[in-house]
């Protein structure tokens, strides 16, 4: 379990990664926290021929805000989410689901823009940018684009970023109101990655559910966001026992895969109650 | 004798104190002395291209462009082995019948496990050696497998050794009494479960770790080894490399945990020690993560069909199981892996009155990882029978579970006694035990609590196991079947110019503070500040012969050695002292450092003084008068094959019936280890133990195909017991000293691995019961309690 061989670079600016990443004829992947791609490195499932780590790149370690929405760089840390006023301020669920996000010595390396890069389907922060309905900013060498986070996500480990781009920064708009939010996550172990987990968000202000979104992670191959329910909801009351009853039995209509642990009727279950006690959360 | 006896009435300084250990501060600063952390000049790096299928044919390895890599010095197939290593076996003469054919270190022209090495690299770094393993090209020809244990011995399935007639390795039955005369009664009540234990493995934080270096102008041997029992390593290397015994030395330094995974015959580490002679080189091999899920044994795996007949008073009449375990293509050497089976066998309904007791089980062959001893052998899985099936049996005749155990448990002053099954038991006391245990955990309180809260739809379990433990084993575990396992061990003190000691023994410390009681022994026993003592462990060549870590012995034999050679070095120091002061050794003691007078407890010389006298003024002293500062003694049970130990154990169980995840709210363990040495070290024994027991009742389980791939590799898949989801684990004693030994230490390094599963189960199975449903397989995964759920009637 030793990487093979790989040509390493250390740019200290933006630009010089850029250039770096733009490389055609050889393999380049970015390196930002280490947690999931060293461990790959090491298993030799990935085997880049040059490795371009930010860690020197400051202007990607920021955490900005104006009134529409708050800007988060890519090489942001857990560990410097967990302690940002302004995040807890602004969008208090990030807060409460950074704890859950395996244990403090990963969190003190992983980065939220190495985690949506990665875009492992069992991961929080995927799901939870859809849930925030995030903006995703990428750049190559030629300038920027921003991608709405539900597209971003295509699969399995597969993004829309191209090889030459950087995840740079995530914007997530702030609501005049303040969301309410909803958060469950079923796991053995805590720090886990999750066998099922659900997001709800609505609008604050309202007694019934209203520009409401409801997405699922570990249950299917990217952040599953059940349109179906959001409409099913929208305008009901929130602490409606049977409108929650009647939501939940929507993702009978879907198909999940099982996994090394569970089977496809358990991930059901399992997304099935992480829904209904993310529902629950929501008034409690 | 000269001196004054130890006197255990009245406590030293460091006997029965949470003595603080001596090492802790220089693991804890980085500073330990792991296999890793040491290069040897000219040492090379092995790395193993493995058999990426359960059955095969090798047709070819092709190595032309591995050994094109720069850094690559030579690579090694088979065959390369057979005038080197002389084939090992995995039998032993007591277990009448177990078959298993010779082995070799690297797969020569047939793979029978998925992971079995069949080349090594070697190379001037890892990664290196690495990069080389994946350019071999192996041409292999599937062979069907057998690796379902259940079906093994089904005339469909493949025969994996030609040689045999089944995949049968061992079988043994035990029959006592009459069990068909119990079931014909018509006022029995008879419970019948199926238990499903799955395999799993130890885990240490540092993994199987091997330097061998070989000097040929001394025909010498040194192997830098990460495992338990370095005497015994010593003589496998001896005798299957030729060369003499006294010519191979093996050294254990610090080891990062071992759980009985270190203390095997593994054919890479074999591999590796052997290149070493071949190539006059020192060859170092670290397991990573993945060759150790793959490769360290893996333990339990059993599916046990088991019967109790109770009469209406709730007397149990009779046991009856039958077990099959499936233990991979070989039988491990030396130990063999027909022994946790033999231990079931042996140990099932050990704690009670058991007048009518029929067990088989079958011990097979099949294609996957090999099988043997881990941490609490046996004990598990006949815990988990003999309590679960009481459970069973007391909810049944609708009585209350501690109470059918206090009226079957062997009485406290019945020993000692045999089991049905033939175990000798002395000094035990399941009674004490369980009583206490039901005081601590204010028992009737938390039914009433229970009950409450499960009409509110929180579903909650207790669940109990009384358990014995076989530690301080005779050589009636492995020396009489012909093993070159040493179950007595040495203690050497002596006496330094500065007037502290140094204990050489031969038990060995993994992590679990072995050193840290020696020391308290020595100091207590001799009579000098723990400060003034050094202890070494781990090392062929500097410690008297011995046994090492295994079944629990480290402190009733490792430590009786340490008591006996304390002793015998105050005599050699108070008969010189005598001399020196003009005093009767008889009149003399020693106390915190210096020789003083019984009674008024005056100082007469400080042992520095006395030791600086013997050593540099010989002159001063008689001439006819013995130097001697040093003693040793070795010390092995006679009395008894084992000296069992006793428990009783409780976990209180939440269990979610929507996710089927099952949280431990609390566990209880009243412990009877004998005389306590140190009660923190004891305390934390146990406690590790319980998480260890819980990891395999809730979350631990190798997962293979049917095809005999494992699929878990690494600890993101392979789920060991964390900090977060653990109970408070309160632990209590019961101290009755074994009879055997001055000290009356026993064991207490497994009794929480085996007790706690039980003890799960049973709550699991507590909480169930009343939805009409149970489940007697572990893991209980959250999927599987689902499964279980699913026939749940909610009301």
């Amino acid at each position: 379990m030793k990487a093979a061989s790989f040509l390493y670079e250390l740019p200290e600016d933006l630009n010089t990664a850029l250039q770096l990443l733009n490389s055609s004829d050889i393999d380049v992947l970015p390196l930002a926290g280490g947690q999931s791609l060293m461990p790959m490195m090491n298993f030799r499932v990935s085997q880049p021929d040059l490795l371009v780590d930010l860690n020197k790149i400051d202007s990607l370690k920021k955490i900005d805000s104006d009134s529409n929405s708050i800007k988060i760089g890519s090489m942001v840390k857990y560990s410097d989410m967990e302690k940002s006023d302004l995040i807890k301020e602004k969008i208090p669920l990030i807060n409460n689901v950074i704890p859950f996000v395996a244990h403090s010595a990963i969190r003190n390396r992983g980065t939220i823009g190495g985690s949506i890069a990665l875009a492992d389907p069992a991961a929080e922060f995927p799901s939870l940018l859809v849930s925030l309905d995030a903006t995703i900013e990428l750049m190559n060498i030629k300038g920027t684009r921003e991608v709405k986070s539900e597209d971003f996500f295509t699969g399995i480990f597969e993004t829309d970023r191209k090889t030459n781009e950087l995840v740079t920064s995530i914007n997530i708009p702030i609501n005049k109101s303040p969301k309410k939010f909803g958060f469950y996550e079923i796991t053995r172990r805590h720090g886990d990655y999750a066998m099922a987990g659900a997001f709800v968000t609505t609008d604050g202000d309202k007694k019934e559910f209203s520009n409401s979104r409801v997405v699922l992670f570990a249950v299917s191959t990217k952040p599953l966001r059940i349109i179906d329910i959001e409409v099913f909801l929208n305008g009901n009351l929130l602490n409606d026992v049977s409108v929650q009853e009647n939501a939940i039995d929507i993702i009978n209509g879907y198909e999940f895969e099982g996994d090394l642990h569970n089977d496809t009727e358990a991930k059901k279950t399992y997304a099935k109650v992480s829904l209904k006690r993310a529902l629950g959360e929501l008034n409690g | 004798m000269t001196g004054p006896r130890f006197d255990f009435d009245k406590p030293g300084k460091y006997i029965g104190q949470p003595t603080k250990r001596g090492d802790t501060k220089r693991l804890l600063r980085g500073r330990g002395k792991y296999v890793d952390d040491l290069t040897l000049p000219r040492m090379l790096h092995a790395a193993f291209l493995r058999s990426p299928v359960a059955h095969g044919k090798i047709l070819s390895i092709d190595i032309t462009e591995a050994k094109k890599v720069n850094g690559v010095i030579r690579i090694f197939k088979g065959s390369d082995f057979i005038d080197v290593v002389k084939p090992y076996v995995g039998v032993l003469s007591h277990l009448a019948g177990l078959r298993s054919p010779p082995q070799m270190p690297i797969a020569i022209d047939r793979v029978l496990w998925q992971g079995e090495p069949v080349a090594m690299v070697v190379a001037t770094s890892r990664a290196i050696a690495e990069d080389a393993v994946s350019l071999i090209e192996m041409d292999l020809e599937e062979l069907p497998a057998a690796t379902n244990m259940e079906t093994a011995l089904d005339k469909e399935e493949p025969i994996i050794h030609s040689e045999y007639d089944s995949n049968l390795s061992w079988e043994r039955t035990v029959d006592v009494g009459d069990v068909e005369e119990v079931y014909k009664r018509d006022d029995v009540t008879i419970v019948e479960k199926q238990f499903r234990f799955g395999r799993h493995t130890g885990v240490p934080l540092e993994a199987r770790s091997i330097i061998a270096n070989y000097d040929p102008s001394e025909n010498q041997l040194d192997v830098y080894y990460s495992g338990q029992a370095p005497h015994m390593m010593q003589n496998i290397y001896s005798k299957h490399l030729n060369i003499p015994e006294e010519n191979v030395r093996v050294i254990s330094q610090d080891v990062g945990g071992a759980f009985g995974i270190k203390i095997h015959t593994y054919g890479d580490e074999f591999a590796a020690t052997a290149v070493a002679k071949i190539m006059e080189r020192p060859i170092k091999f670290i397991a990573d993560r993945y060759e150790s899920f793959m490769t360290d044994i893996h333990a339990r795996d059993h599916v046990v069909n088991g019967k109790m007949a109770v009469s209406k008073d709730g007397k149990i009449l009779a046991i009856e199981f039958s077990d099959i375990t499936g233990i991979g293509p070989f039988s491990m050497y030396p130990r063999t892996s027909a022994i946790e089976a033999n231990q079931i066998l042996n140990l099932t309904g050990g704690p009670y009155v058991v007048p009518n007791y029929r067990a088989n089980s079958r011990v097979v062959f099949q294609n996957k990882n090999m099988m043997c001893q881990y941490r609490a052998v046996g004990h598990p899985v006949a815990m988990a029978i003999c309590d679960g099936l009481v459970e069973e049996a007391a909810a049944a005749i609708n009585m209350d579970s501690v109470e059918l155990r206090k009226l079957n448990l062997i009485k406290d002053n019945a020993y000692p006694t045999t089991t049905a099954s033939g175990l000798k038991l002395d000094d035990l006391s399941h009674h004490k035990a369980i009583n206490k245990l039901v005081e601590m955990m204010d028992y009737e309180k938390l039914k009433d609590e229970n009950n409450k809260l499960r009409n509110e739809g929180v579903h909650r379990g207790i669940g109990f196991v009384s358990m014995i433990e076989i530690t301080n084993p005779s050589p009636a575990f492995y020396g009489v079947g012909g093993a070159h396992i040493a179950s007595q061990d040495g203690a050497t003190i002596r006496l330094g110019a500065g007037g502290g000691i140094h204990v050489s023994s031969s038990v060995t410390e993994q992590g679990q503070g072995t050193n840290a009681i020696l020391a308290q022994i020595a100091a207590d026993v001799f009579g000098v500040n723990i400060d003034m003592v050094q202890v070494t462990t781990g090392d062929t060549k500097t410690t008297p012969y011995g046994g090492g870590a295994w079944a629990s012995r480290g402190a009733g034999i490792g430590g009786e050695a340490v008591y006996l050679a304390a002793e015998a070095l105050k005599d050699q120091v108070l008969d010189i002292a005598s001399v020196m002061l003009q005093s009767k050794p008889e009149d003399l003691n020693i106390s915190d450092g210096n020789v003083v007078d019984i009674g008024s407890d005056d100082n007469r010389i400080s042992l520095s003084d006395l030791a600086r006298t013997v050593y540099y003024r010989g002159n001063e002293l008689p001439s006819d008068m013995p130097l001697e500062l040093i003693a040793t003694r070795h010390y092995r049970v006679t009395d008894m094959p084992f000296v069992f130990t006793n428990a009783a154990m409780a976990a209180h169980i939440e269990l979610d019936v929507e996710t089927g995840i099952i949280k431990v709210l609390n566990f209880w363990a009243v412990e009877d280890c004998g005389r306590v040495i140190n009660p923190m070290l004891v305390d934390e024994q146990i406690r590790g133990g319980v998480v260890q027991g819980i990891g395999s009742a809730l979350y631990e389980e190798c997962l293979y195909s049917d095809e005999g791939q494992l699929l878990n590799v690494t600890l993101a898949d392979y789920l060991v017991p964390m900090a977060a989801e653990m109970p408070e684990i309160h632990v209590a004693h019961i101290e009755t000293p074994t009879k055997t030994s001055v000290l009356g230490a026993k064991g207490a390094g497994e009794a929480g691995t085996g007790g706690a599963p039980a003890a799960i189960i049973n709550a699991v199975n507590n909480a169930l019961r009343p939805l009409g449903v149970t489940n007697f397989q572990i893991p209980m995964t959250p999927n599987r309690m689902l499964e279980t759920l699913k026939a749940a009637n909610f009301k």
